[in-house]
């Protein structure tokens, strides 16, 4: 592969992000998946860069999930995006900013088809007013939070505590780095670097001192697909896409993964205990497997917040070997305290994955 | 082992530089048309042994440039000549046969 041209293509996708005055919708399941994510990018926007951002206690869902299961139709979607619209309207913003992946792609999609069916958009107006006497007006710019933690890379790394750097051997941390597939496999251009060079989180990686690693799955599905997780009997074929990736990469010895979509985190980390499980295999070194962030928890990282306040106990696999690695200082002790250090039990850990 | 009640299956993907490509190049010097196959399964089509047995000229080409075993289709083979009369390449596909099962 000749990089350089690599890199020539990559920057001639570069979006053109405004870079204040955002209005954020949280997502339906990362608060559960990965707790501290969501409160991490507003405390970097407001407290670390002193940005604008604005929520409102009245968001709902996006209709994403339920719209991707095949269990409500798109209209029903449409009519619960153009109320999220309408409260945007109402509060005064015009660039809105979903925190999660499938929202964005629906956000995306429902925009794309207004702009090609206007008398869709038309009867949707009809629908919100009829059902709660609002009205709306399409947001001016819509970004993913990857894409606002990207715009602000270089500021971030200005402040950094830690980078991905190995400071005892001083060489580059390995970091695979994965996109959601709602986040420019449908609409190409709405995403940093398109379909096929997804630039967001390598140019997070790329800033932050990492070395982005290329393996051959590199832009598979994580294997969450909606049908085949939630469906049981499908599951064979989520844990199947995910096994597949794992065995791609691991000839690469990554020491990390970062992820920008809700569900790939989740599911390159809890599977890699299903497959441990399974098959006896581990991916990372020791018997320990590879841990799995946001992007919003690297990015904590990188500026010195204290892992357990980012949540990273809550992980499957175990965060240490990484933080070792970065040179971040953690209490291990602290692992599983609650606030005050208030002993609220430890979990159970698996015997077929080293865990703390 | 936790029963999950799902499990998982193995990729399908051929990893290139795993397969042993050595016993294809060998019968590729022997039998130089076998390179000129364009898998257009002719060969499949008239073998009177290939409805009830899988026997296919293009399947054993393909099997080989993948390092994978072809002994029982190979065992299939009546040896008719049928397939190296509809080959439209022209590749001695009987003679391949033979000159395969003398390599194994
Ligand atoms: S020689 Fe063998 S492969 Fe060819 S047509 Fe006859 S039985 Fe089929
Ligand atoms: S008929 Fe000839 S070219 Fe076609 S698949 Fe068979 S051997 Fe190959």
């Amino acid at each position: 592969m000749i990089y350089e041209g690599k890199k020539r293509i990559w920057s001639e996708y570069q979006k053109d992000i405004p870079d204040d005055h955002w209005y954020y919708v949280r997502s339906c399941i990362r608060q559960n998946f990965f707790p501290a994510s969501e409160r991490m990018f507003t405390e970097i926007t407001r407290n670390v860069l002193g940005k604008d951002l604005y929520e409102t206690p009245h968001h709902t869902t996006c209709g994403g999930i339920a719209y991707h299961c095949d269990t409500l139709p798109q209209e029903t979607a449409m009519t619960i995006v153009a109320r999220q619209f309408a409260l945007m309207t109402e509060a005064g913003y015009e660039n809105y900013v979903p925190s999660c992946i499938t929202s964005f792609g629906n956000y995306a999609e429902i925009l794309e088809t207004w702009e090609e069916f206007p008398e869709l958009e038309a009867k949707i107006r009809e629908n919100l007013w009829k059902a709660c006497r609002r009205e709306f007006q399409k947001p001016k710019y819509l970004a993913h939070s990857s894409d606002l933690i990207f715009h602000w890379r270089d500021a971030i790394a200005a402040k950094a505590k830690h980078l991905l750097v190995n400071p005892h051997t001083g060489a580059p941390l390995r970091i695979v780095e994965h996109i959601g597939c709602h986040y420019a496999k449908m609409f190409p251009s709405k995403g940093e670097g398109g379909a096929e060079y997804p630039y967001v989180l390598a140019g997070m990686i790329e800033s932050w001192g990492g070395e982005v690693v290329d393996y051959p799955e590199r832009r598979h599905c994580c294997g969450y697909g909606f049908r085949q997780y939630h469906v049981k009997a499908n599951r064979g074929y989520s844990i199947s896409n995910t096994y597949k990736k794992f065995e791609s990469m691991e000839p690469y010895h990554p020491d990390a993964i970062i992820t920008n979509c809700p569900g790939c985190p989740y599911f390159l980390d809890r599977w890699q205990y299903v497959i441990a499980e399974q098959t006896g295999k581990t991916y990372g070194e020791n018997g320990f497997g590879i841990p799995v962030l946001t992007y919003e928890e690297l990015a904590g990282l990188v500026l010195g917040y204290d892992p357990w306040n980012l949540g990273l106990q809550l992980h499957q696999v175990a965060v240490e070997p990484l933080l070792d690695k970065m040179g971040v200082d953690y209490d291990p002790d602290a692992k599983y305290l609650g606030v005050n250090r208030e002993d609220i039990m430890r979990p159970e850990l698996p015997k077929s994955i080293r865990c703390y | 082992m936790t029963d999950f009640g799902f499990s998982i299956s193995k990729s399908a993907t051929i990893d290139m530089d795993a397969v042993d490509m050595e016993l294809y190049e060998r019968v590729c010097r022997q039998v130089p048309s076998a390179r000129i196959c364009m898998s257009c399964g002719s060969c499949s089509a008239s073998c009177v042994a290939a409805p009830y047995s899988g026997m296919s000229v293009r399947k054993v080409i393909l099997a080989l440039q993948r390092g994978k075993d072809v002994r029982t289709m190979l065992s299939n083979c009546m040896l008719c000549g049928k397939c190296s009369m509809a080959c439209p390449r022209g590749v001695n596909t009987r003679n391949l046969i033979l000159t395969v099962c003398r390599n194994l």
